[in-house]
């Protein structure tokens, strides 16, 4: 699917909107770029502001792949704009809209931010263990089988994007719903020795159809998943695990 | 106008200002982090290869302690850093680790038994003794004499930076996203918060508080070319250099890391090379060897940058559509290694240059990566020159790096020094009355709007993004890992007139609220003053020593040199910072200035060296103990509840 192009003239079309102006209505504005080599979609939307529109708004930190910031809707996917090359897109016209569910702070920029904190006040992302403030911090620390560490680092590489929100059936239906990213977080600590939560405190927080009962199983935050973070497993894996816990 | 009070104020929301907010609100106390993103977005989440603390669990890390890992820090710094901070740094590291286990890090751990590794261009067999199973591994990196970078694959920053915010939301810490710290409220010698810019609806607002702590990160981005973040700008630097009061320290002291990926800039991390990794020329010849028998490539970042730019003068580069550049080659080390403990490595190679790392050679080239200078604090993180501000991490001078960092010793200064200055900042917080500043507040609030008034209402003037993409090429040719007295000097004229141009900037877009050119314009002469310290500061000091190689004055030199620039910006108008020199105190020295066996050994020594060697010499023949000799040379100081010794496999707490 790859394109060799070089030196197209490329066309973004962009979504315009400044919630906080009155004055301001949706619409979508079109900005043409030569293509160069390497130009990725950070490049692209930083030439087109400095060069020709500087009230656009976009938000990356890192430009890496690793932050999470920069999710958007590029060609109707949810996508990092900073990692996603112009050459991959056949047609020289790339349409770019801010993702959906998450409060619109202008243009390109969502406030993934506050939604992320949410969902980690509500499903508690932290060990629980009554003896963590106790634990001498000069003695040898506590074993833990090579590839336990390795299997909830597998877990934990979720980078907060909001790409498994922007891409859930579920979540554009009812705004409740936790979702992929708040699974994968209940399923990194249920997988942690360290954290004594017990199945059913897990299930008081999921156990219901805001929670992993409620996934219609479209699997959009599988399939666009940046970090190819094993969504379907995990999910359908904590459902048994849920499901389980009511039958003791 | 909208007042904030707290009793903790911390300006950055990565590991070091995380740390720090969690040391305060444990102890009882108000925190508020002030972020310009997410807090998990910050760039501490970047850091890819790991953590150095000498825990000792791994076959190549036995032997290790506090006293192995103090001399590699002392030898890589070029004897420029604080040797009490290292020391304080060294016996709290091995603790800072252990905490984050508990906390939820999932540290890579020793499996028992033998594995394959790859030490010099060789396949070889490790064994692990069972009694390490289950304890935290590490890999090798530069400049170390053991393996002691402890490590999550390859995303180790990542997790630390996941476990520390976890931790801070579970104890409630509060964190403003979006929102930028402009100025700092202060008066006579006393600091009392910021005036702080929303960055949605461009709303300015008082933060008072009773300690205020900058830890903003590095200012990698007044470079065109560099591995930082967007948001490593350096503006929280100029925070403090902007009152007048709190001077920076070696600024001049930038690090240029080996392998960026060309042309995006982006890091690929030294564990490519700690795990085995080699770096060929256009030929595919591995030349480090040459240049470096013992190291290889495996010495300084300071020293393999050097010698691959000199490799490349040679006509040894790849030449490219983006310049030139030489090849990292991972190959070696296998598919299964690379995509378990480098697997984000392969992820930007995949994406950003369309290889792959198991089959494909690197493009890389010594890019800029890590700022040694900051806000210069004393020991204890208490900046100079204003009572109540504090600084941590990258953003600061602390000194644990003097003039070259070792790889791994960044990620875990933010955590080790926010949790010994988080104790200090509390210490403070408790002996210290909030004063509500509210008139004086109010001054500085209505200074700062006004600026941004007469900014927005100027109908022509200068651009932000050429001002700022001009200081950024300039400083990328003249003040780079080779330097020269005329180009710096060019440098400063330079800088100087875009200093000059930066009073007339103006806006195209006049909105107040969620406008990123205004956010930019507000930046642009901070940025500048901060690269004016680099350029200033690096023009002036004449000898080479760690990552500041003049090419015309080659030596490292003791006699003149072994002091710390001091950087004060005196009135706003100045166009150049008046610089002060802090002597280090060579006779208290644990390790004086030596030899760091890089090359040809290049120093003019101090006429005080054979004298401090000679008791340092004597004073170790009397005391066996290592503590004990320690204690003897250099006495330094700890919050109480972190001055324990470290327990290590086998050794118990000797």
């Amino acid at each position: 699917m790859e394109t060799q192009a070089t030196g197209r003239k490329l066309t973004f079309e962009i979504l315009r909107f400044d919630p906080h102006d009155p004055k301001s209505k949706p619409r979508m504005v079109n900005y043409e770029l030569q293509e160069a080599p390497g130009m990725s979609i950070f490049i692209a939307l930083t030439l087109i502001r400095e060069t020709q529109d500087p009230s656009l708004q976009f938000d990356f930190v890192c430009r890496a792949g690793i932050c999470g910031s920069c999710a958007m809707v590029i060609n109707g996917k949810p996508m990092l704009a900073c990692r996603t090359q112009t050459k991959i897109f056949p047609h020289p016209k790339i349409t770019l809209m801010p993702m959906p569910v998450f409060e619109l702070i202008g243009d390109l920029s969502v406030n993934t931010g506050k939604v992320m904190r949410e969902i980690s006040e509500r499903v508690k992302t932290w060990i629980h263990d009554k003896r963590q403030d106790d634990i001498d911090v000069t003695r040898l620390e506590e074993t833990m089988e090579p590839e336990v560490a390795d299997h909830v680092y597998e877990l934990d590489r979720c980078i907060e994007c909001g790409i498994c929100l922007a891409a859930c059936g579920t979540k554009r239906m009812r705004d409740d719903f936790l979702g992929a990213v708040g699974f994968m977080k209940i399923a990194r600590f249920l997988a942690d020795p360290r954290d004594h939560r017990s199945d059913h405190d897990f299930y008081e927080l999921i156990g219901n159809d805001r929670g992993v009962f409620g996934c219609m199983s479209l699997m959009g935050c599988e399939d666009f998943c940046p970090k190819e973070l094993p969504h379907q497993e995990q999910i359908a894996y904590l459902r048994r695990r849920m499901v389980f816990d009511q039958q003791k | 106008m909208k007042v904030i009070y707290t009793d903790s104020l911390i300006i950055g929301g990565g590991l070091a200002g995380l740390r720090v907010a969690i040391a305060c609100k444990e102890r009882g106390h108000d925190a508020i982090v002030l972020s310009l993103v997410p807090a998990k977005r910050s760039h501490s989440a970047a850091a890819q290869g790991g953590m150095q603390a000498s825990l000792g669990n791994s076959s190549k890390g036995q032997g290790d302690n506090e006293d192995v890992h103090f001399e590699d820090t002392v030898k890589g710094s070029d004897w420029g850093c604080d040797q009490r901070v290292a020391r304080m740094f060294v016996n709290t590291a091995p603790k800072a680790i252990r905490q984050l286990a508990a906390w939820g890090v999932p540290w890579s751990r020793i499996q028992a038994g033998e594995r394959s590794a790859v030490v010099n261009a060789e396949r070889v067999t490790l064994t692990e003794s069972l009694d390490a199973h289950g304890l935290i591994n590490s890999r090798d990196f530069g400049g170390t004499k053991k393996w002691r970078t402890c490590y999550t694959s390859d995303g180790t920053g990542h997790t630390m930076l996941y476990a520390v915010d976890n931790r801070a939301i579970q104890d409630g810490v509060e964190v403003h996203e979006r929102k930028e710290a402009i100025a700092l409220i202060h008066e006579g010698d006393r600091c009392y918060g910021a005036i702080v810019r929303d960055l949605i609806t461009g709303e300015l607002s008082a933060y008072l508080a009773k300690a205020t702590t900058i830890a903003t990160g590095g200012y990698g981005r007044i470079y065109s070319i560099t591995t930082n973040a967007l948001i490593c700008e350096g503006t929280g630097q100029a925070l403090a250099l902007e009152t007048g009061k709190t001077p920076l320290g070696n600024m001049e002291a930038v690090q240029f890391h080996p392998t960026a990926i060309v042309p995006a800039g982006i890091l690929v991390t030294e564990g490519c090379r700690g795990d085995g990794g080699l770096l060929r020329d256009v030929d595919g010849y591995r030349f480090m060897p040459d240049y470096e028998p013992d190291k290889k490539e495996l010495a300084s970042r300071d020293v393999v940058s050097r010698r691959m730019t000199e490799h490349m003068r040679k006509g040894k580069g790849v030449k490219g559509p983006f310049g030139e550049h030489l090849w990292l080659d991972i190959t070696l080390l296998g598919r299964e290694h690379i995509e378990k403990n480098l697997r984000e490595v392969k992820e930007i190679c995949q994406y950003f240059l369309g290889i792959d790392p198991v089959v494909d050679y690197i493009p890389v080239r010594p890019t800029q990566h890590y700022s040694m200078g900051g806000i210069r604090t004393n020991e204890k993180g208490a900046a100079y020159g204003l009572l109540g501000l504090f600084s941590v991490g990258e953003a600061a001078c602390w000194d644990l790096h003097g003039f070259n960092r070792l790889g791994g010793n960044s990620v875990a200064e933010t955590v080790v020094a926010g949790m010994l200055i988080g104790e200090y900042v509390a210490d403070f917080v408790e002996t210290h009355d909030l004063h509500l500043q509210r008139g004086l507040a109010m001054d500085f609030l209505n200074r700062e709007k006004e600026r941004i008034t007469k900014l927005v209402e100027r109908k022509s003037g200068e651009d932000a993004f050429t001002l700022k993409r001009e200081m950024q090429d300039l400083m990328m040719d003249n003040v780079s890992v080779f330097r020269q007295g005329p180009v710096l000097e060019q440098g400063v004229a330079k800088l100087t007139e875009l200093l000059e141009r930066s009073r007339n900037l103006a806006v195209k877009n006049q909105k107040l609220h969620s406008n990123p050119e205004l956010a930019e314009a507000l930046k642009v002469q901070k940025m500048l003053k901060i690269a004016q310290c680099v350029t200033f500061g690096a023009a002036k000091r004449t000898e080479s020593r760690g990552a500041h190689a003049r090419e015309d004055f080659i030596y490292r030199d003791d006699a003149n040199w072994l002091k710390r620039t001091l950087a004060y910006w005196d009135n706003p108008d100045d166009v150049l910072p008046r610089l002060e020199y802090e002597p280090l105190d060579l006779m208290s020295m644990e390790l004086p200035p030596g030899f760091r066996g890089y090359g040809k050994k290049n120093i003019i020594d101090h006429p005080d060296t054979p004298k401090r060697l000679a008791e340092v010499e004597a004073v170790a023949a009397q005391h066996p103990d290592r503590f004990e000799r320690q204690q003897a040379l250099m006495k330094y100081d700890l919050p109480e509840r972190y001055q324990g010794k470290n327990e290590r496999l086998g050794k118990g707490f000797n």
